[in-house]
């Protein structure tokens, strides 16, 4: 396995994302409290912290999906280069073809594999021929470290893959449209060790063209693929920085009992 | 730990009770659970038993009274077209010829009758013209009239003609009808039947598929050797169409809106509430709406399929509604996630993804709908559709505003006539009914397979 941490480089320090003072409340559920960071351009961004303390739910925040959640109630201000995401303006639909998704549970399309990556193309326009079209599809499947296993089999039905294609399957879909930001919920919990190594390269080969962010529960992912992370505790975003400083030298003592085992 | 260190050294806190006997002896509770499932299952079997003795009963009963409908008694003679009797005038001319009653027409058929037992050499003992008159239908002259009529080339010539026997010969080699039953019946006569069964024997006679039973319009009280299902079949697959063309869209339409796109409020639980309870309505009340609102309001005709038809999309529209929205919801949200995650609109996400995987639930519902709406028959006799009906009605779309009759509705007319030939008519059309019924279901089957759940 390539040990990516050698190559831990943020190349640019231009802001992508800027959040700040997020609230979200679930009904009378305070999920979300303050919380501000700035993600950056071409930058892997990890999200950690224990189950239930919000990562999720601050994920959804940036692509606007907790829109469909009735009870969600989102406040504070959160700009996509400087663009206020929540804007009486802004069409959630073309925020979201912008900043695209990868889903905690894989989700696949009850269609064929095929038509789960090429759908995103499909109904942004993004290719005029059919040959252009297949073009992208095997390249993204390429990506998502699939192709060698479907390339056989692309008009089988995607939800007739295990649950760790499945997973990749949803990757290259959300690959397809070319985002400029790729909001990754947990993609390699379901995945064996080499597929994980093959997505954490996609990752970091990824990084080039989008900044990415990612949630995940395993410390030395966190560690191998970002560049940033941000420790999440019972709402709050507790710390928040260059990954080597918040693994070596956490200023809280909430992350350091977390990142070495003691909550969680 | 074993039972020997428990004996040694008794615990403070009591330990929980173990199950302590060979594998081999059950022990009382689990016999006892045991026995309740055996019971639970005996009792469920009874009920399969005796469901399926009903359904068993109901099918023999109906199937035994209604499979003579499908058969009938001809009577098959050559009959002379005296041009010198139908067409006093001469010229050929059908508005001339029209006339000549049916009274006319079944003078030569009753002569032609004569002539053919002549010709066999079969003895009609004191039997008068006018009985052997009686032995056919009062419908075949007004057959053979329209016949002639059709085509005035006829006029001059012999044909083949095939003649409805009367009811009662009909019902005499059916069992209905017996001699003694026929001695007290002044419509017919022992000499009649016996000389039906000689006529049978010479080869005049005989019973056959009858497909006029499907085809014909209904006939009056005297006849119900003529009566059939034409007019009834073709004003229940109007009232269909128009069931389906405008409650399956509307009612898909309201679903999706309802499910996907309404706000959650205080104003969209009311309509729920309100679509459930449209659904538990007695029909009969639709009947009444129709009544009011489609005939004495908008002033459209009576009897029509139309407003048949508008009356039982109100029925059929909440039924579809529930089970739409219920597949609608089963569709799991994680694909509407997916879908919006990609940067599809909501439209998109409803149209691409959530609506075809409603589909078998949306159809099932939709089918079942109509198999309801097409036995329904207490909002059609409000609107009129239970009148006499024997003109068919014209092509679509101007035809769904002639009268017309429906299945439910000339069966439940059937059942009302006193001729008991009528009855068996009736069973026969519910047999029509059911085979309606179980094709709708079958494709309502079949389409669900087709579309089985894929994710
Ligand atoms: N749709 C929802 N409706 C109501 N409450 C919700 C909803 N989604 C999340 N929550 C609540 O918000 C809080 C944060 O949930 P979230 O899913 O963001 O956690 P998470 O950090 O992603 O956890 P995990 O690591 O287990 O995925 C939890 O207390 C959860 O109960
Ligand atoms: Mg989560």
């Amino acid at each position: 396995m390539k040990d990516l941490r050698l190559e831990r480089d943020v190349q640019t320090e231009t802001n992508k994302i800027e959040a700040r003072k997020v609230q979200v409340y679930y009904g009378t559920n305070h999920a979300l409290k303050d919380v501000d960071v700035d993600i950056l351009d071409k930058t892997v961004t990890a999200f950690i912290g224990p189950s239930g303390c919000g990562k999720s739910t601050f994920l959804r925040c940036l692509n606007r999906m907790n829109d469909t959640v009735a009870s969600a109630k989102v406040q504070g201000a959160i700009t996509l280069d400087g663009e206020d995401i929540y804007d009486a303006r802004v069409d959630p639909v073309q925020l979201r073809a912008k900043i695209g998704m990868v889903f905690q549970k894989p989700n696949p399309f009850p269609k064929s594999i095929y038509d789960n990556v090429a759908y995103g193309p499909k109904i942004h326009g993004l290719t005029r021929t059919k040959a252009e079209l297949d073009e992208v599809v095997e390249a993204c499947l390429r990506k998502a470290a699939l192709w060698n296993e479907v390339k056989d089999r692309l008009q089988s039905p995607g939800t007739g893959l295990s649950g760790g294609q499945q997973q990749r399957l949803c990757i290259a879909r959300a690959i397809a449209t070319s985002p400029e930001v790729l909001l990754m919920d947990e993609p390699c919990s379901a995945l064996d060790p080499i597929a994980t190594a093959q997505v954490e390269e996609l990752i970091d080969e990824l990084r080039s063209q989008f900044s990415v962010v990612i949630v995940t529960h395993s410390m030395q992912q966190a560690a191998r693929v970002s560049q940033r992370t941000a420790f999440f505790h019972l709402g709050n975003l507790v710390e928040y920085g260059e990954t080597g400083a918040i693994f070596t030298n956490p200023k809280d003592p909430r992350t350091e009992s977390y990142i070495t085992g003691r909550i969680g | 730990m074993t039972d020997g260190s428990m004996t040694l050294a008794p615990m403070a806190t009591p330990e929980p009770a173990r199950l302590r006997h060979s594998l081999f002896a059950p022990d009382k509770r689990t016999a006892a659970r045991n026995a309740q499932e055996a019971r639970f299952r005996f009792y469920g079997l009874v009920a399969i038993v005796i469901a399926l003795l009903a359904l068993v009963w109901l099918l023999f009963s109906i199937f035994s009274a209604g499979l003579p409908a499908f058969r009938q008694t001809f009577v098959e003679i050559p009959v002379t077209l005296d041009a010198a009797v139908l067409d006093k005038a001469g010229h050929g001319d059908p508005a001339e010829m029209a006339s000549v009653t049916t009274i006319g027409y079944g003078k030569l058929i009753g002569k032609a009758l004569a002539a053919e037992i002549e010709a066999k050499g079969i003895d009609i003992g004191a039997m008068t013209p006018k009985d052997l008159v009686g032995m056919i239908s009062e419908n075949a002259a007004a057959d053979l009239r329209d016949r002639v009529l059709a085509d005035p080339k006829l006029l001059g010539t012999t044909v083949q003609f095939t003649a409805l026997a009367n009811g009662r010969i009909d019902g005499y080699f059916k069992g209905r009808v017996t001699m003694e039953s026929a001695a007290r019946d002044n419509n017919t006569s022992p000499e009649k039947l016996m000389l039906a069964d000689k006529l049978v024997a010479a080869g005049v006679m005989d019973m056959r598929f009858n497909p006029g039973f499907l085809v014909m319009p209904d006939a009056s009280d005297k006849r119900p050797e003529a009566a059939g299902l034409g007019v009834a079949i073709i004003g229940s697959l109007y009232m269909m169409a128009v069931v389906l063309c405008l409650a399956l869209p509307i009612g898909v339409a309201a679903s999706v809106y309802l499910e996907e796109f309404a706000p959650k409020n205080r104003w969209t639980d009311l309509i729920e509430v309100n679509i459930a309870n449209l659904a538990a309505v007695p029909s009969i009340v639709y009947g009444i709406l129709g009544l009011s609102f489609f005939i004495n309001f908008a002033g459209l005709p009576q009897s029509a399929p139309i407003v048949g038809g508008l009356v039982l999309t109100l029925m059929t529209l909440p039924r579809i509604i529930i089970p739409t929205r219920a597949a609608l919801k089963a569709v799991p949200p994680s694909i509407r996630d997916a879908a919006l995650g990609v940067g599809a609109s909501k439209l998109q996400t409803v149209t691409h993804h959530v609506l075809p995987l409603a589909m078998p639930g949306v159809l099932t519902g939709t089918i079942i709908g109509l198999a309801q709406a097409l036995g329904e028959t207490a909002p059609l006799l409000l609107i009129g559709m239970v009148a006499f009906v024997r003109d068919f009605p014209g092509a679509p779309l101007s035809g769904l505003f002639d009268p017309a009759s429906a299945l439910p509705v000339q069966i439940y007319n059937w059942t009302q006539r006193g001729d008991p030939g009528f009855v068996e008519r009736a069973s026969g059309a519910i047999i029509v009914l059911l085979v309606f019924l179980i094709i709708m279901n079958t494709a309502a089957i079949i389409l669900r397979r087709r579309y089985e759940r894929r994710w």
